[in-house]
């Protein structure tokens, strides 16, 4: 009764050559950056020379593609099998350290220097909302731009939304061509124009304001600071705008990662109609940790009855009196699958039946039956309740395509661990149970 | 409250703000994100900047919700202390605020906790606390340090002047004992690892750990012995795990003594009404994948323990939250907030998935032991510039992360 979605084949996303940027976007908690991890393990062992980045990666993961400190350059990941020809890196985003860069690179000794040292850098480059996600579009433009690796595969920030990612740029953009800052820049900038007059009165009352607020020296290191990046700002849009049209390229293809949860889901609704609207390629979306069942023609409802009449069964059986053994039905009885001793009976007695011989560390038969049947029913119940979420999404948006990561255990940290996902990914997983 | 993103903070904070408003008490539940998680939560339209009352609970308590918007509290802490209605709005169309509270998020984090601890601090006209509790759904663990440690941050910008003022007194609500930082954290390893993290950076900046929230616990439906059976590489589970499924013709070694342990399961099955119980019959072949369902569940509670044993280790008190398989809704808040206010009072956790997992049994785990509804007489309210708040001492301000 669910609802179908096109199949997203990672496959020949990854072998074709022309794809050039992975971007895995969603909201936090749903994998992503462990899917961007296996997504470049699998197609570095299919002959890509890929390069992933990624933004927080857990300590355990970093630690399985040998990222063991921040540097923000790409190291080569060992253990790779590169007989496809293809081989890995990896790096994790120092946010700070590619802003000092991108000042560092920008301007000139003198005024980087200042730019460094003002505190409002400090605070801005270290916390400003959307920093992140700006500084990720900057490394990916210079990633790009080195041109060592033909496919980049890229993480994005843990955002308060997924759609800051795509915002940043246009917020960093619109925020640096702000009235304020151009107030604040005025009196050097307008020079001898109309309106300076003006300008300067707004700008003596204003910073009379701000002082009386701020206090004088705190103005003094925003005036600074303004006057410093001056320079910038320019450079700052333009590369904005330039990583902006690499990533509505033809050679860009974004993966949407989602679990099965309402939340997840709904976000990456958002997500997709989003990336519609700015243009952007949106190859499918990856909905990981679903869970399937090997015995699905097994109802939960069934299942729980079952395990019911096993438990009355194992209770009468399990208490001191023998005579509660017929109780369980002739069935069970007939099979004489249950001992009829007393429950406490030891281990050793040696006409014990096999259940008994093997010691006490053991359950009795049914009561194990019946946990397995609970633990089926719950599964299944699982099962219905992702497979509803999901068909939630497909009504809606029925041409994206759609591939299912079943539920790994635990969690994933190690170069195995990784190729099991991409496996999963590439629809190539045998059917778990 | 505070947690890695993912993990629930905004339904564990909604969730405690019910529970310590029980028995008529008047608790508010703020946000800072702009994200409008609590409306959600909800299901009520989007929050002003302005504090209205969201929910009931039981007793008569009151639930008030506000969204803190940085530029609004910005114009508000000017007009509250400059008188500076109208150039405040001058600036606000300039830019300035927007520039001001983007441009040092220090300054953004001093405007945020301080309108938070404004409202811890709101007396009525007869001297009462307007709040009896301040439940603050604050930014995840990888910021929470530096969002509360204002202090701090805007020393770098402001060594003197109203600004440092301003993060100077807020710093001296938050370091009280009247505030209590919960993290909210799931039994994964990575959540874990963030809270471990986030307390030892709370700690460091001296800053007032409360409880662990443990949320969507999921509950351990086999017993220990047969955990035990299952999770283990030779145990019964084996063949149809290790290869997901599928090869139920186990070939050799496992033969003999799980051979015999699966077809007792399947006659046991076969009883119970599921088929035959013969190779090849409808309940034989459900042995295995079940074999394997449950492998992979007792390999998550094993994880599962070791994430417990972790987040004992630090030492607080920890209190669980279920897993509400549905999402959550209004019915789901409420009962994990009666849940919230059972524990508090039992001082432990029913721990159904770790005998052996250590509940740090703490009365004060809320920060001021308000949620069992005892009165703290402690005269916390120092600190807050207004010297001791003249009654009762019954303020309990969670400032809750």
């Amino acid at each position: 009764m669910s609802l179908d979605s096109p199949l997203l084949e990672i496959d020949p996303l990854l072998d074709d050559l022309r794809t050039r940027i992975i971007v895995c976007c969603g909201s936090g908690g749903v994998g992503k950056t462990t899917t961007a991890a296996a997504l470049g393990v699998r197609a570095a062992e299919r002959g890509r020379t890929a390069v992933v980045l990624t933004i927080d990666p857990a300590r355990r993961l970093a630690q399985s593609m040998g990222l063991t400190e921040l540097d923000n350059t790409p190291r080569e990941v060992d253990g790779i099998d590169g007989s496809a020809g293809g081989s890995l890196h990896a790096m994790m985003l120092d946010m700070k350290r590619t802003f000092d860069e991108v000042v560092v690179n920008h301007s000139d000794p003198e005024r980087a220097r200042a730019i460094l040292e003002n505190p409002f850098y400090q605070s801005l480059s270290a916390g400003f909302a959307g920093t992140q996600e700006y500084m990720a579009m900057e490394k990916l433009g210079q990633l790009r731009a080195q041109d060592a690796w033909d496919l980049i595969i890229v993480d994005t920030p843990p955002s308060r939304s997924a759609l800051d990612f795509l915002d940043a740029p246009k917020r960093l953009g619109s925020f640096l061509d702000g009235k304020f800052i151009k107030l604040l820049m005025a009196p050097a900038k307008v020079g001898g124009r109309a309106g300076v007059k003006f300008l300067n009165m707004g700008m003596s009352m204003m910073t009379g304001t701000l002082s009386k607020v701020m206090g004088a020296s705190l103005l003094r290191d925003v005036q600074t600071f303004v006057a410093a990046m001056d320079t910038m700002f320019g450079g700052f849009r333009t590369r904005a705008d330039a990583t902006y049209r690499l990533l509505q390229a033809p050679g860009t293809a974004f993966l949407v990662v989602a679990a099965p949860e309402r939340d997840a889901l709904r976000e990456a609704a958002y997500f997709v109609e989003r990336l519609a609207a700015e243009d952007m390629p949106l190859a499918g979306l990856v909905l990981n940790r679903v869970h399937s069942s090997g015995a699905a023609q097994l109802t939960a409802e069934r299942a729980l009855a079952a395990a019911e009449a096993l438990e009355d069964f194992a209770e009468a059986n399990g208490g001191p009196e023998q005579g509660g053994a017929d109780r369980g039905g002739e069935n069970l009885a007939a099979a004489r699958i249950v001992d009829h001793r007393p429950g406490k009976a030891d281990a050793g007695t040696p006409d014990g039946t096999q259940d008994r011989t093997e010691g006490d560390r053991q359950a009795p038969s049914e009561r194990l039956a019946a946990g397995l049947l609970r633990l089926h029913a719950e599964r299944m119940q699982v099962v219905a309740r992702e497979r509803r979420t999901r068909d939630r999404f497909v009504s809606v948006h029925p041409e994206v395509p759609m591939v299912d990561v079943t539920a790994l255990p635990g969690d994933v940290h190690d170069l195995e661990g990784l190729r099991e996902i991409g496996l999963r990914l590439a629809g190539a997983e045998e059917v778990a149970a | 409250m505070t947690g890695k993103g993912g993990t629930g903070k905004t339904t564990a904070a909604a969730a405690l703000a019910l529970a310590l408003a029980a028995e008529g008490r008047r608790v508010l539940l703020a946000e800072v994100e702009e994200r409008q998680g609590i409306a959600q939560l909800f299901e009520t339209e989007a929050l002003p900047y302005e504090e209205r009352k969201i929910a009931s609970a039981p007793g008569g308590g009151e639930v008030h919700a506000l969204a803190i918007d940085a530029e609004l509290a910005m114009l508000d802490y000017l007009d509250m202390f400059y008188k500076l209605g109208r150039a405040g709005r001058a600036l606000r169309k300039l830019g300035a605020i927007d520039f001001a509270t983007t441009v040092a998020p220090g300054l953004r984090d001093v405007l945020l906790t301080g309108k938070v601890c404004e409202a811890v601090r709101r007396k009525d006209k007869a001297g009462w606390p307007v709040y009896d509790a301040v439940v603050l759904d604050a930014p995840p663990t990888g910021r929470i340090t530096r969002f509360l440690n204002v202090n701090d941050e805007v020393a770098g910008l402001a060594r003197v002047g109203p600004i440092y003022n301003q993060a100077q007194s807020v710093m001296r609500v938050l370091k009280s004992p009247q505030t209590a930082i919960h993290l909210v954290t799931l039994l994964e390893e990575m959540p874990v690892q963030e809270t471990m993290d986030g307390v030892a950076e709370l700690r460091a900046a001296g800053l007032p750990v409360g409880a662990v929230i443990v949320n969507m616990v999921r509950p351990v439906l086999l017993a220990d012995v047969e955990l035990a059976e299952v999770v283990s590489p030779d145990g019964p589970g084996a063949e149809a795990a290790g290869t997901g499924g599928g090869t139920a013709t186990g070939s050799g070694s496992g033969r003999s003594v799980n051979g015999k342990r699966r077809a007792a399961v399947a006659k046991a099955l076969s009883q119970a009404g599921l088929g035959g119980a013969r190779r090849g019959g409808v309940a034989e072949r459900l042995v295995d994948p079940l074999f394997a369902q449950a492998h992979e569940h007792a390999q998550r509670v094993v994880l599962e323990r070791e994430q417990r044993a972790e987040i004992a280790a630090l030492g607080l008190p920890v209190r669980e939250l279920e897993l509400l398989g549905d999402g959550v809704d209004l019915g789901g808040l409420y009962r994990l907030a009666e849940s919230l206010r059972k524990q508090a009072v039992a001082g432990t956790v029913p721990d159904p998935g770790a005998p052996t997992g250590t509940v740090s049994d703490d009365p004060e785990g809320w920060g001021s032991g308000s949620i069992a509804g005892t009165d703290t007489s402690t005269g916390t309210g120092t600190g807050t510039g207004t010297g001791t708040n003249g009654t009762d001492g019954t303020e309990t301000n969670e400032v809750d992360e």
